[in-house]
């Protein structure tokens, strides 16, 4: 097992794994996202409070989630990229960091959308979103160093110490920023609701919430594939891959 | 503890020799404070209310200007390559280099603070307490600062990508620095927030040099 984990970290072998893996997540992630908005859509009740408004919470609430999951599975990485000194695990921290950024910034978006209706303003200086906020920031921080440095490896090892910064930061700020809030008494709105949450709303939240994951994972290894051939494209299994021979006879003729 | 010290002395020296650089960002932050009031209105009342938070983001800017210069002339005519082949510990030169950037840009805003807090007619125990928040905390600011000079380091763009990194992170210090001047002034006692400033100096002290020096292994290795 051990050994087949080491067998994969090798960027040369990776690739076809990813190339076999990310249809299936894809797909996965397809079926699931089809079934949990059809079940929060149409089959959950109508939210007494809040109408019909309330719906957007299956997309708000697991993209929330996710965007920081995958600022724990960079860290991970980053850590594993750190000690190790694999270059596959720098490879998949930029690959996890867009797909990080795209729901951090639509959980603020949705937020915002939802906040509207519900609160009557956009947005509100409350300690989740706030923090959201830097989440976002510290997710394009870590995009533009690894971007800015051209050097592959010294960008991977940059942005995995970034990461793991960043990742001791995160609660620091979630909790510095929540006990701001509430010194302030600024935002008087909670966004905590009760726990009674009817079962089949639970349920698509859930559904949806492996949905994203299953997406992100796909986007992950379908990113990490474009990485791995353009950090390898002077090696020569990838001049043998089926696919680069293709094109590269393509744009001879 | 030899080299720190002569690591200390010897940035200290070479920034007294160049004043300008020093005086720039401490002129900055008075100018800064200078433009709120014209901009928010000369309204005492309000001015009392931001205050402290103007005081506290322009030290966070002011010490900002001058991180880009924390290891860029050390990188350029090969010091640093210098200092990490030395068979002193890297984390401890970075350590003294940090504690220069503070004495050179922290400490002054620290002792200029209570002078400009006058002009939005803070009073003497917020004035106290606000000193006391930016002594405690722009510590944080040059050791945090540091993490993020020292990946930027030689890096395109590197001046706008640093503020971009760090100023993220600056945000729980400024949370409880400014906080703690409004605690005084609402009357809750700021000795709450000041303690957890002093946690953070603690703990960035303790992993912001080792940090700061891998970040720099990686960057002077390429």
């Amino acid at each position: 097992m051990i050994r087949k984990l080491f067998y994969f970290s090798s960027p040369q072998n990776f690739y076809p794994l990813a190339g076999k893996l990310w249809p299936m997540f894809a797909c996965l992630a397809t079926a699931l996202t089809i079934w949990g908005l059809w079940l929060g859509m149409f089959v959950a009740p109508t939210d007494v409070q809040q109408g019909e408004g309330y719906r957007i919470i299956y997309v708000h609430v697991p993209v929330s989630w996710m965007s920081m999951v995958i600022y724990l599975a960079m860290a991970f990485w980053a850590l594993l990229g750190l000690t190790f000194n694999t270059r596959l695990s720098g490879m998949l921290t930029s690959a996890l960091a867009p797909t990080g950024a795209i729901f951090a910034f639509l959980s603020l978006w949705t937020g915002a959308l939802w906040g509207k209706p519900m609160w009557g303003t956009w947005w509100v200086w409350d300690a989740r979103l706030t923090s959201e906020l830097i989440l976002f920031f510290l997710y394009l921080g870590f995009i533009a160093l690894t971007s800015a440095i051209d050097d592959a490896r010294r960008a991977d090892k940059a942005g995995a110490i970034l990461a793991l910064v960043g990742a001791l930061n995160v609660p620091v700020i979630y909790f510095s920023v929540k006990w701001w809030n509430t010194l302030h008494q600024g935002a008087s709105v909670s966004l905590t609701k009760g726990s009674s949450m009817q079962q089949t709303m639970l349920e698509a939240m859930l559904i949806m919430a492996v949905a994203f994951w299953m997406y992100a994972i796909a986007m992950t290894l379908y990113r990490v594939r474009s990485i791995i051939l353009v950090r390898e494209r002077h090696s020569q299994w990838v001049a043998d891959l089926p696919e680069v021979k293709a094109q590269s006879l393509e744009a001879r003729t | 503890m030899s080299a720190f010290a002569a690591v200390l002395k010897r940035d200290l020296v070479l920034a007294l020799r160049r004043k300008n650089e020093v005086i720039t960002s401490v002129f900055f932050f008075v100018v800064v404070a200078a433009l709120f009031p014209l901009g928010i209105g000369p309204e005492m009342n309000t001015l009392r209310l931001v205050g402290p938070g103007i005081l506290w983001v322009g030290a966070l800017l002011a010490s900002m200007l001058s991180l880009g210069r924390m290891f860029a002339a050390d990188h350029a005519d090969g010091t640093l390559e210098q200092m990490a082949l030395s068979p002193n510990s890297l984390s401890v030169l970075v350590a003294a280099k940090i504690l220069a950037h503070w004495l050179l840009s922290g400490l002054p805003l620290v002792l200029l603070a209570p002078v400009i807090g006058l002009q939005f007619d803070l009073s003497a125990n917020a004035l106290w307490i606000l000193t006391l928040s930016l002594l405690l905390g722009t510590p944080v600011l040059s050791l945090i600062g540091a993490i993020g000079a020292a990946l930027t380091l030689g890096v395109r763009g590197g001046d706008v990508l640093l503020t971009l990194l760090v100023l993220p992170l600056y945000v729980p210090a400024l949370v409880f620095g400014a906080g703690a001047v409004q605690a005084e002034i609402s009357g809750l006692g700021a000795s709450a927030h000041l303690s957890i400033l002093s946690a953070m100096v603690l703990v960035a002290a303790v992993f912001s040099p080792w940090a700061s020096a891998v970040a720099l292994r990686v960057a002077v290795e390429s």
